[in-house]
């Protein structure tokens, strides 16, 4: 099985996996605890929050512990706008593109009074930081804008973005899940001041996650119980799945710029043979894109078919298509930025990392233009489209 | 597993796949905008399906059902056809997923989008209230 899934989740590495064996039986005890036991198991969960923190060049003291990327979304754009409220903000900045831990978030916000700007994006899924510039108002409690799109890979001008929302004292949250691991995320540079991350995006355990919250910036509660994470989310600490992280994090900055080059080498690879076939088109910018993600609408195919048959090639990969969503639209992303709903159906991800190799990009290279080809084949759409009954959305 | 061996069967290895030249009767149903369309084509002799044919651009389960619709209706009378359901046709592929039972509905509005084109061509009367209007979004939105 090749798997081109990554941006869905990673395989534990053998080094988390060992730390999570290791932590169960070296550190089981409670951190909250006096005795030595409990100790050792708050140092240990220490060193975790200095190895997370550091990957993105945050303090310690401003990483909290959660049970993962949707979590720490929920918690930082509720809290951003419950605080920005008592000082009589209720406006919201976000863009159509965000994960749905944001989008629901941000919806449930709106029923209870909030206003919501939903900034433009261009087919290239980039947001353009002059919007965010004319949608900032002096009663803006928050802009959250993600720092790499889960779909389509498009890296958004975060370091921008959030200067000028320093500069404007507004809260900037960014759902980094994409991004931390993959790419060099720094929050000093790029004037975050709230950040979510999850564990199983780069080789971690599933279940767990981070948030992190600049020193100032202050954070709700709505976990109650013991004091842990500062008091901001009740619950003994989940240990076996907070050091796997860390432990999956700092292995994979330490090899980020490698991984980076190599992965983007396949990815291009990949996106260069797929463009070969005909009405077919990359989603997502070209350039500023992360390094494993090909994302591409077929026309005249649906994407669940595709992924089927994919998979009986030994291929795991994703779609947009609403059959694979689970709901009668396709993709909100897609369509965000102008993919028609019947060329939206046929979108196909992969999403490679650097156990990938290029024998892996041949053999779904292959493996996409037969499925491809055949789908066309027993497709009603196809047909239409090849006599001119229907025309082109790709060109 | 999503769907069973049977779905998997007809998906993978479609029957009756393809078009059929001067078709007595081609129905098309579905919107690609909502993400699937079927085509059936049919070759009537006497009153009886000779030959069906289809294309779908749709889901696993919206191929399976096109094929295991073609293999129920072939060799049957038309009178038949109009009488499969797509209970029927979800029964014969041992099952479908909830949220994919309007690709069932789809397929047996497609055997009658059909036959309705061979009433039309040749004349023959029928009561229209028994036909889908051919646009079938709204057959999703009832699974939901």
């Amino acid at each position: 099985m090749i798997y081109a899934d990554n941006a869905a989740t990673t395989k534990a590495s053998p080094l988390v996996k060992q730390v999570v064996l290791d932590t169960m039986d070296q550190f089981w005890g409670n951190p909250s605890s006096l005795h030595s036991s409990g100790q050792a198991a708050a140092e240990a969960l220490y060193q975790a929050r200095v190895d997370v923190a550091a990957c993105i060049h945050a303090k310690p003291e401003e990483i909290y512990f959660t049970s993962g990327g949707s979590e720490s979304d929920n918690q930082a754009i509720t809290s951003a706008a419950y605080v920005g409220k008592l000082r009589g903000k209720h406006h919201i900045i976000t863009t159509p593109i965000e994960h749905h831990a944001v989008l629901h978030t941000v919806e449930k916000l709106a029923k209870e009074g909030f206003e919501v700007t939903y900034l433009p994006i261009d087919a290239s899924g980039i947001v353009k930081v002059e919007d965010v510039a004319a949608a900032i108002r002096p009663e803006t409690a928050l802009v959250t804008v993600m720092y790499a799109n889960n779909e389509i890979g498009a890296i958004q001008p975060i370091a921008e973005i959030g200067a000028l929302c320093r500069e404007n004292k507004v809260t900037f949250h960014t759902d980094a899940v994409q991004a931390v691991g993959h790419i060099p995320v720094n929050v000093d540079a790029d004037h975050i001041d709230m950040l979510s991350l999850s564990g199983h995006k780069f080789h971690g355990p599933k279940g767990v996650g981070a948030l992190y919250v600049r020193k100032g910036i202050p954070l709700l509660s709505f976990i109650e119980g013991g004091a842990q994470e500062r008091g901001r989310r009740a619950g003994t600490e989940n240990l076996p799945a907070i050091l796997g992280m860390a432990a999956g994090l700092k292995d994979t900055c330490q090899h980020m710029t490698d991984h980076m080059a190599y992965v983007s080498s396949l990815r291009d690879a990949l996106i260069e043979g797929l463009s070969a076939i005909p009405h077919a088109a990359l989603n997502g910018d070209r350039s500023r894109r992360l390094p494993g993600n090909v994302n591409f609408c077929f026309e005249g195919i649906e994407g669940e078919s595709l992924l089927l048959l994919l998979d009986d090639k030994g291929v795991a990969a994703s779609s947009g298509s609403a059959c694979t969503s689970g709901s009668l639209d396709p993709s909100h992303v897609l369509l965000a930025i102008g993919r028609p709903h019947e060329v939206a159906h046929g979108s196909l991800r992969l999403t490679l990392d650097h156990e990938n190799t290029m024998d892996d990009v041949n053999h779904i290279l292959a493996s996409v233009r037969e499925v491809v080809d055949y789908l066309r084949e027993i497709s009603p759409v196809w047909r239409e489209l090849q006599k001119g009954e229907r025309n082109y959305v790709i060109h | 597993m999503l769907y069973t061996e049977k779905v998997m069967d007809h998906f993978r290895n479609p029957r009756n796949v393809g078009e059929i030249e001067n078709a007595d009767g081609v129905g098309e149903v579905g919107n690609a905008k909502c993400g699937d369309i079927m085509k059936m084509y049919l070759k009537i002799e006497d009153n009886i399906i000779t030959d069906v044919k289809f294309e779908t651009f749709g889901c696993g389960s919206a191929i399976a059902t096109s094929s295991m619709a073609t293999e129920l209706i072939k060799g049957k009378s038309v009178d038949e056809a109009l009488n499969l359901t797509n209970q029927a046709v979800v029964e014969a592929l041992d099952g479908l997923p909830n949220h994919k039972i309007h690709c069932s509905v789809l397929a047996e509005e497609a055997v009658r989008a059909a036959i309705k084109d061979y009433y039309d061509k040749n004349h023959i009367d029928y009561d229209p209230d028994k036909f889908c209007n051919g646009d079938c979004c709204g057959c999703h939105a009832n699974e939901h």
